[in-house]
């Protein structure tokens, strides 16, 4: 089915044909449009799901947790201070192994407060113990919530699943999109049927008690060890969905990078834009190339050294601050998967896109520029700066 | 940077007028009509009569950029007080057009436009609006007046997808829809090149 709809009434759309048993529902800009599509369907009797109305982000994802744990699907929506709040809760979700599939629409942190995109929110929740996968744009939005669910559940993984796009950008852009039949849908994710839940009468648990010193170790481990199966699972279940729809996913992508000297690394809309700008430079002769991160966590440290391994300089590009004096989340993990190699091409980071802060093809033209130079001279120059940051003295 | 074969139009208006809804639905309409599509806007702090910036690409292949427009082919101005306080011609291409919400003709309009030397076309969208719709609801005749002006989509097949659009959009309300069409109809007639 071809069609036009924006990020967000694409991840409502998955939902609808998820149908999932629980919605934890609280609105908080841009996902409000998640909820708000998914009251109508619920409303409308499309679907027959659990439509949860809560007085907070940390409810939300408490009303998730509580289903998932009784043996139901759940699913919920959010951005920027919304998963902040649920923060505490997310651990929970994760360490209780419950396959909770989470649409974050990336918005930026206050304060100063502001609603447009960067990741800041997501990226502040990496270590939580959630699988993370980005979209590009809508189409890939859609197809990742879809994908999320039974990466999540499978028993080798049982963890949760966040999937993310840029706020704004591609949450209120409309734009092309191929949808698949409901009933292929309902077929590639299956039922859910968890082998151990809190009401299961043959069995019932306890979930989520105190942790003793001699036990929780070993169940961080566990999850630990979920987190790197998780790998192998995303794979099964791209190659899976590439069968029905025709369209190829992996754990990043990689855009011109066969003989490229000069790369990228980034997560997001700002790939496709990026891609304009490599697509330009070849035509100019310059081998530009660019990795597109989407799954963060687990993150594809062996496959992205060897992506980047006859490259000549690298800048990695993080649309989050991090505060820790050292880069961004993204060039901390690009940096590190380079270690084991014997050849490292020259690397970069730059922040850049902050609250919104647009970036075009221009932008990343000149970011190759500077790439180029630093393959030909070896001087690398201030490892991480802020792409368009203004002095004192310029205006806005 | 669009490319040659893309058309990038940029949509000025205040909170509340529509600029937003009326690019949305020239996207989605577009997307009917097999063209390849974006339609989205730039927020600022949300608030009725703040200015706002909407934007189309509409193209033969699909577009990955996903930045603002710099450089338009077209640029909507749906409330003419923004004329005073933005740079609405900023970066317009110089075969392009600007149209502009207003009772004057392109030619009282151009003074008005920094220099600007390319086409100007104008619309008095409020009068049709309230003479149809008897609302001021300027969105409506100011996408028929994109679509007449940048010929982006062929009228025939504009006014037959969006009908159809219409029948989806206000399948509780289907009474608008005569009214949004006798609109989009009168509007293509009356917008003014200059």
């Amino acid at each position: 089915m071809n069609n036009c709809l924006s990020g967000n009434e694409a991840v409502a759309y998955a939902i609808k044909q998820i149908n999932p048993d629980v919605m934890g529902a609280f609105p908080i800009t841009p996902s409000t449009e998640i909820p708000q599509y998914v009251a109508q369907y619920v409303a409308d009797g499309e679907v027959n799901t659990e439509y949860v109305t809560v007085e907070s982000e940390h409810s939300s994802m408490s009303v998730c947790i509580a289903a998932q744990a009784a043996g139901a699907r759940s699913v919920c929506a959010t951005s920027s201070c919304g998963l902040a709040l649920m923060y505490e809760v997310l651990y929970v979700a994760a360490s209780c192994r419950l396959p909770i599939t989470l649409a974050c629409v990336n918005r930026a942190l206050s304060g100063p407060i502001n609603i447009n995109n960067d990741h800041s929110d997501s990226m502040g929740a990496r270590d939580t113990g959630w699988i993370q996968i980005y979209a590009e744009n809508n189409q890939e939005a859609y197809d990742n919530f879809l994908m999320a669910v039974p990466i999540g559940e499978a028993p080798s993984v049982r963890l949760p699943v966040m999937t993310c796009m840029d706020g704004f950008i591609t949450s209120h852009a409309v734009e092309n999109i191929e949808l698949m039949e409901t009933d292929v849908v309902r077929k590639f994710i299956r039922e859910y049927n968890p082998e151990n839940y809190l009401l299961k009468k043959e069995n019932p648990l306890a979930v989520g008690p105190y942790d003793v010193s001699p036990y929780y170790m070993e169940h961080k481990v566990l999850e630990a060890e979920a987190m790197k199966a998780a790998k192998a699972r995303i794979l099964e279940v791209t190659a899976e969905f590439e069968k029905i729809s025709g369209r190829h996913y992996g754990l990043f992508e990689e855009y011109r990078m066969e003989d490229a000297e000069l790369a990228l690394v980034l997560i997001g809309s700002s790939a496709g834009t990026a891609k304009a700008a490599v697509d330009k430079l070849r035509e100019d002769g310059i081998k530009a190339g660019l990795v597109k991160i989407r799954v963060f966590r687990p993150f594809p440290s062996e496959e992205l050294a060897r992506a980047l391994a006859g490259t000549k300089a690298v800048a990695v590009m993080d649309k989050s601050e991090g505060f820790s004096a050292n880069g961004g989340p993204l060039f901390a993990e690009t940096r590190s998967a380079l270690y084991d190699l014997k050849e490292r091409p020259y690397l970069i980071d730059i922040v850049f896109g902050l609250g919104g802060r647009d970036v075009n093809t221009e932008d990343i033209e000149k970011l190759f520029g500077r790439l180029a130079n630093i393959a030909v001279t070896g001087e690398i120059g201030p490892v991480y700066t802020h792409m368009g940051q203004r002095s004192k003295e310029e205006k806005a | 940077m669009g490319t040659n074969d893309m058309v990038e139009i940029r949509w000025h208006g205040r909170g509340g007028q529509g600029a937003k809804s009326a690019c949305l639905l020239l996207a989605d309409v577009a997307g009917l009509g097999g063209k390849f599509v974006q339609g989205f806007p730039e927020y600022g702090p949300e608030r009725m009569g703040a200015p706002i910036t909407a934007y189309n690409r509409i193209s033969e292949k699909r577009c990955t950029i996903h930045s603002n427009i710099y450089h338009p082919d077209y640029v909507v101005v749906v409330d003419e007080s923004l004329l005073d306080s933005i740079d609405v011609t900023g970066g317009l291409k110089e075969g392009g057009a600007i149209i502009i919400n207003t009772p004057a003709s392109p030619q009282e309009m151009r003074p008005r436009l920094r220099g600007w030397t390319g086409k100007v076309c104008t619309i008095d969208a409020r009068r049709i609006s309230e003479g149809i719709l008897g609302k001021n609801l300027p969105n409506t005749p100011m996408l028929a007046a994109a679509v007449k002006v940048s010929g982006v989509l062929e009228a025939e097949r504009f006014l037959v997808d969006i009908e159809e659009s219409f029948k989806h959009k206000f399948a509780d309300k289907p009474q608008v829809i005569e009214g949004n069409m006798t609109t989009l109809k009168k509007s293509m007639e009356e917008v003014q090149v200059g």
